[in-house]
């Protein structure tokens, strides 16, 4: 037991030595390495701390949502089916929400702009997101002006600027009186964006949801849990696709390090030769370069997921957001809330040091069986 | 004692060119003498050493290695004599590095790294702990005097501190057989004559030396016991010069 | 088909240690087919090579196997939330019909390639290759089994279909099962409690009887085995209850959680631990009289016993603690 640890510490101490004493090689190895690890940690990171952050802004979000599809495509809902789902049992409340989109021509921005149900809310005041307090250079006591469908301005005055920790919803938010709403938009009066539904008892959400599919057959209820379903896959979707685009990158990086670990240069050749002639046998040489890929590997692996931390985390991940967030203009700059567990590390391990190893196998037993006789001929 | 019985070493054996390096040697080397391998280049005297060396193993014959059973991990109590052609590589290898070292003629030291490390290099895979083969390798570096050198790269040594490096390597794992394959063919006749005199002192301590040379300074020497004489990978002529 | 990173790399590490399988099994059938010892001929030390890449490629894949195990539990659990109904790890293998056959396989895989390895090693103690074709006939058993559990893991992902919101309706109603609740059948306390501490006492006794006396091997290697399904039948029907301290609860993935101190993987690794080492004693037994191993396998045999004594004791302590200081009672 003592001898098999003293021989892999002095392979190990070996192996040390000749990884600094062929730096160059090495360096460029572990720079590639160190690389693809840290673009897929950043993606994984990124892709688990929006879906952190996505399940985060679902807690507000209404149990239940009840939209109205005409043609297949989503529709104004009447007021007259709030009234009616009130009815339906175990529903304590429906609630008529009013929101839409508004196109800001002037620098490309989408907000979205939603009618209080504060009916305390007084017209021709705004509370906006700060996404757009940025874009649009306002702050609190401010004229915000917005160009209604009739080409009308309408002057808003900012009364409240969202705090920025609630960024990646309110981040384009601008939130008005519904009167205001109405005169935007030409919104017809009587009419709803969709309905949130309240229900006494959670267990209940199907039954209901079932009771109103049934009742209004162009109405599709969609619940919370559905919706926060619905962005995991969709988050986790385009996680994979990134993942599989990066793959092309990964795959060349494992034809770089077989190429590497194939392409012995003559003087590595000679020296293990030498050892073999010495007294090394093939497995300590496979010990050998069993060490070395760990070595490589696990600085490559530290390195790049620390590296990948302050990207995501500290840097908001510049190089990933716009493919992942669809959010263009008003990009929330908020800070991702660092989310980093021993299941995404397990992920990243396999998908890069175990591809990388399986690719050094077969070089290494090559370099690991060179005759030891062969050094008499040099 | 190291015996030999048709020894036969082919390469490529099956295609065109076939070739046998060693044909049917069989042979008988004593214990604690100096016995030289002589004759003309290709007439298969390193072939013949790497396999006595365990370091290939031949097409067909058997070698007997009698009184090194202590060095042999595997074997029984009372057995004296290993066969060795039959054994896995990594038998064979336990008991290279037990009971042979080697001198070579480029000296194969590892470039980069210092004297020292090299001289230690054989004991690394071995399990034994690092100080005291490190202990080891130093007096053996005091006794060939170059203690001076122990930090230095090798690339930056003398011909003659290499060749003492070199054996010093070779008696790490304090062999009882000492191999050299051609070992004066880059030395002044100086440093030859100063490779014999290290040689006698190793048979002093009760060392078996074979040697591989075409020079003869080391053949013809008074301290070489026995002379096997080589050619197209056949004895020819093998005497006792006592 | 889910593209989920987890997925991506379980599916992936499947393609690679299939590969790995393919190579070793062909160079398995080469070895078998063209093995002399005696010979010194070129075409023989190339075989001899080719030893060390199988048993290297072979040691990998038993840690790719090991972790791929648990990667592939922690994923199920992961994805549970995308399946109505789905409480956790359990309810996902239940999504299709290929998810507890794949587990069931990763396990056997994960065991044989501890067996193949350990007959390895003592294969590489004996000066003749002893066992060389006992451990490629082996070899190409454990192969398609290899290759079985990527097939089974391929069609378990690709079978995966999130319920998620469709452009026509909720999910809710997009199909029409919906419940995946992957409750595992539940087996009497009282009778599994039996069975797991006799299992546990005839195995332990069989194993210090075989470690001091070196009789009774076979005994002990059995016990091991039986033992090993009574405790992760045991799991199923109490153990798990006594950690989650909940009288319906029982999953045995959920025990890896963080909720439960990780104590699942104390428990995983002792019961495969001792498997695999205790499967071992008896793969050996056969061969502890084979001229140059005789003096090699009963040692190896020794190690092995008590390391699976060791790992199994560990389980059954674990299991008794819990049960003296769970906040649960199972009164039968
Ligand atoms: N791996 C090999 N494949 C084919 N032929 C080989 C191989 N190794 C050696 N030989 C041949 O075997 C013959 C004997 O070589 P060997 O090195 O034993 O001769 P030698 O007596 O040591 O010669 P020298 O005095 O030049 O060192 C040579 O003709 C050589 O070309
Ligand atoms: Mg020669």
């Amino acid at each position: 037991m003592k001898r098999a640890v003293e021989r892999h510490l002095n392979i190990l101490e070996f192996t040390l030595a000749s990884l600094l004493r062929r730096k160059v090689k090495n360096l460029s190895l572990l720079t590639m390495y160190l690389l693809v690890i840290f673009m897929l940690a950043s993606l994984v990171f990124f892709v688990t701390a929006l879906k952190r952050e996505a399940a985060m802004i679902l807690n507000d979000a209404p149990d239940m949502v009840v939209q109205r599809l005409v043609a297949g495509r989503q529709d104004l809902v009447p007021a007259e089916y709030a009234a009616e789902i009130t009815r339906i049992r175990g529903v304590t409340a429906v609630r008529p929400r009013l929101w839409g989109y508004y196109y800001d021509a002037l620098n490309g921005a989408n907000y979205t702009v939603m009618a209080s149900d504060d009916p305390n809310t007084t017209s021709d005041k705004a509370a906006i997101g700060a996404g757009v307090a940025k874009v649009r250079n306002l702050a609190v006591g401010d004229l915000l002006p917005l160009i209604s469908y009739d080409k009308a301005p309408l002057m808003l005055e900012i009364g409240t600027i969202f705090p920025s920790a609630s960024d990646l919803i309110a981040a384009d938010m601008i939130v008005i009186s519904p009167r205001d709403f109405h005169q935007l938009f030409n919104f017809p009066s009587g009419q709803a964006t969709d309905l949130a539904v309240s229900v006494r008892n959670a267990k209940e959400l199907p039954t209901v949801a079932a009771k109103i599919a049934v009742q209004f057959p162009d109405s599709r209820p969609i619940l919370k849990s559905e919706i926060l379903r619905t962005y995991q896959s969709v988050f986790d979707w385009r996680g994979g696709m990134a993942l599989l685009i990066l793959a092309s990158s990964l795959l060349s990086f494992i034809i770089f390090a077989w190429d590497k670990a194939t392409g012995l240069s003559a003087e590595e050749r000679k020296e293990i030769g030498i050892l073999k002639s010495i007294g090394w046998e093939t497995s300590d040489v496979l010990l050998l370069k069993f060490w070395e890929g760990i070595v490589i590997s696990l600085t490559a692996f530290l390195l790049g997921v620390v590296l990948a931390y302050g990207h995501v985390f500290f840097l908001s991940a510049p190089l990933f957001a716009q493919v992942l967030k669809g959010w263009s203009v008003i990009y929330p700059n908020f800070k991702l809330v660092p989310v980093v567990n021993a299941y995404q590390l397990a992920v990243l391990f396999f998908l890069t040091v175990v591809p990388y190893t399986t690719a050094t196998i077969i070089p290494c037993w090559r370099a690991a069986t060179i005759d030891p006789d062969a050094a008499m001929r040099y | 004692m190291i015996e030999l019985s048709g020894i036969t070493k082919s390469f490529n054996s099956g295609k065109a060119n076939q070739f046998t390096a060693v044909d049917n040697v069989t042979l008988v080397i004593n214990p604690k003498q100096i016995t030289v391998f002589k004759g003309p280049s290709g007439s298969g005297k390193t072939s013949l050493l790497t396999m006595i060396g365990c370091m290939a193993r031949p097409t067909s014959g058997r070698i007997f290695l009698r009184g090194v059973a202590a060095a042999v991990p595997f074997q029984q109590d009372g057995v004296e004599v290993v066969e060795i052609t039959s054994l896995p590589e990594r038998f064979l290898n336990d008991i290279r590095r037990s009971t042979f070292g080697f001198i070579f003629q480029q000296f194969n030291l590892v470039k980069g790294i210092t004297v020292l490390e090299n001289v230690m290099l054989p004991a690394y895979p071995t399990g034994e702990g690092r100080a005291d083969f490190r202990a080891r390798a130093l007096k053996l570096l005091e006794q060939f005097d170059i203690v001076r050198l122990a930090g230095q790269r090798v690339e930056l040594l003398s011909g003659g501190e290499l060749q003492r490096v070199a054996i010093a390597r070779a008696l790490i794992n304090n062999p009882s057989i000492i191999i050299a394959d051609e070992p004066t063919a880059h030395l002044d006749s100086k440093l030859s004559q100063e490779f014999m005199t290290i040689v006698g002192c190793l048979k002093g301590e009760g060392k078996s030396v074979l040697i591989a040379s075409h020079d003869p300074i080391v053949f013809d020497s008074l301290l070489v016991d026995s002379q096997v004489e080589m050619r197209d990978g056949a004895v020819v002529n093998s005497r006792s010069c006592r | 088909m889910i593209l989920q990173p987890a997925a991506l790399a379980l599916q992936l590490i499947a393609l690679l240690v299939s590969l790995m399988g393919i190579f070793a099994g062909y160079y398995g059938i080469k070895i078998l087919g063209h093995w002399d010892p005696a010979s010194g001929s070129e075409g023989q030390l190339e075989l001899e090579r080719r030893t060390y890449l199988v048993s290297t490629i072979m040691s990998y894949i038993l840690s790719f196997e090991l972790m791929s195990l648990f990667l592939f539990i922690y994923t199920a659990d992961d994805l549970h939330s995308l399946f109505t109904g789905a409480m956790c790890a359990a309810g996902t293998l239940a999504v299709n019909s290929f998810g507890y056959p794949t587990l069931i396989l990763k396990i056997l895989n994960f065991l044989l390639a501890g067996v193949w390895l350990i007959v390895n090693h003592a294969d590489n103690r004996g000066y003749d290759y002893p066992l060389i074709r006992v451990k490629y006939r082996l070899l190409n058993l454990v192969v398609p089994l290899l290759l079985l559990e990527s097939g089974l893991l391929f069609a378990y992902f690709a079978g995966l279909k999130p319920d998620i919101i469709t452009s026509c309706c909720g999910s809710l109603f997009s199909h029409e099962s919906g419940s995946f609740s992957g409750d595992l059948a539940s087996l009497p306390h009282l009778a599994m409690q039996i069975a797991f501490f006799s299992g546990m006492a005839i195995t332990l006794a069989s194993g210090l009887f075989f470690y001091l006396r070196g009789r009774t091997g076979y005994l002990f290697s059995i016990a091991v085995t039986v033992t090993f399904l009574i405790a992760i039948a045991s799991i199923l029907s109490f153990i798990s209850l006594y950690f989650y301290e909940l009288p319906t609860h029982h999953c045995p993935f959920c025990l890896l959680q963080k909720e439960y101190g990780y104590i699942g993987y104390l428990l995983y690794a002792t019961l495969f631990g001792g498997a695999v080492t205790g499967i071992g004693v008896g793969v050996l037994m056969p061969f502890r009289k084979v001229g140059s191993l005789s003096s090699i396998v009963p040692a190896i045999q020794r190690r092995l016993t008590l390391v699976a004594f060791v790992c199994y004791l560990m389980f059954t302590l674990v299991t008794i603690w819990k049960m003296i200081f769970s906040g649960l009672k199972l009164v039968p």
